[in-house]
């Protein structure tokens, strides 16, 4: 019973509407933003070097090179905040976790296509 | 003390709320409890409600206790708690729902008796930061209490001087917690931050 009840918890903060995207993938990360009164759409480009955590409490990163610096965001993959996850590019690399990348500029950063499949 | 419940902590989650935040929360399944014993001016000298939660089988309770819950026309239950200046008035028999007495965003008191650590040092205990180096020719000093009051005068170590002992497993009382959600379906009570205890422990949930 009480596993149970912790499962029901966690299925009501779950969203179904997040696409199949891993680390290498290149992701547009539509974001709420409000504003005082209003709220608009901020989108966020790059590619996601990690996932990480289970359940609601999943999260993960995106990195994008923005005027020559390099940014990374961490969003949780469920949260009401993020309005939308587009995959852009799925790309093939042999790590779960592209900490290397980070090292990298340039030419060097490039992540191979997937050709097919998942 | 005021009206409460009886519940029984599940574990931790982490919840959204309405502005996107991620709040840390702890989930209690509480009740539904049943009043098994309505205490009043006479004979008992003093107002309060008995509640019983968490069915237990008829073969584990003495016969006395059968008869208690047999008055009260409910099945026999593990965790019996008393509740002063109980806040509706309620009867013999009566089950109290998680959202007859709780709302959202109310603010709570939660007892419990916390997780036991045995018996511990200084460092743990009464976070002491030990007295000694790694080096400078000292030894195993490092998690050390220091001293422990003056010499000659007065020649005795004061009541109340804080020293390494059992740790945990007392009873603790958490106030002001603030109630996440509620989910009323599944007895379901959603309590921000922490709350004493081990999982699977009974937990009081009192009204302020």
């Amino acid at each position: 019973m009480a596993t149970d009840l912790m499962s029901v918890v966690e299925a009501t903060q779950l969203r179904d509407d997040v696409p199949a995207f891993d680390s290498g993938d290149t992701v547009n990360v539509h974001l709420r933003v409000v504003e005082g009164e209003k709220e608009r759409i901020q989108q966020f480009e790059g590619v996601c070097l990690s996932r990480r955590g289970s359940g609601p409490n999943e999260t993960f990163t995106v990195r994008k090179v923005s005027e020559g610096v390099g940014v990374e965001r961490i969003f949780p993959i469920h949260s009401p905040r993020v309005a939308k996850i587009e995959v852009v590019r799925r790309g093939a690399v042999n790590r779960s976790k592209l900490t290397y990348l980070r090292g990298l500029s340039g030419k060097d950063a490039r992540i191979q296509e997937q050709i097919r499949g998942n | 003390m005021s009206s409460g419940l009886i519940g029984k902590k599940v574990g931790m989650t982490s919840v959204f709320d309405d502005e996107g935040n991620n709040v840390a929360c702890t989930v209690v399944e509480a009740g539904p409890n049943v009043v098994t014993q309505v205490k009043s001016g006479s004979p008992d000298g003093y107002s309060a409600v008995q509640l019983g939660f968490d069915n237990v089988k008829e073969k584990n309770v003495t016969q006395a206790m059968l008869g208690h819950f047999e008055k009260a026309g409910c099945p026999p239950k593990r965790m019996l708690s008393e509740f002063r200046d109980f806040g509706e008035s309620v009867e013999l028999g009566d089950v109290v729902h998680v959202d007859d007495l709780f709302e959202e965003e109310e603010r709570i008191d939660v007892v419990g008796v916390s997780k036991g650590k045995g018996f511990q040092g200084v460092v743990k205990r009464h976070g002491f930061s030990g007295v000694g180096m790694m080096t400078h020719g000292q030894s195993d000093r490092q998690r050390h209490p220091g001293s422990i009051g003056a010499s000659a005068d007065p020649s005795r170590v004061f009541k109340g001087v804080r020293m390494a002992g059992q740790t945990g497993g007392d009873r603790t009382k958490i106030q002001n917690l603030r109630v996440v959600r509620i989910l009323a379906d599944q007895n379901a009570i959603l309590i921000h931050g922490s709350v004493p205890g081990p999982k699977s422990e009974y937990v009081k949930l009192h009204k302020k």
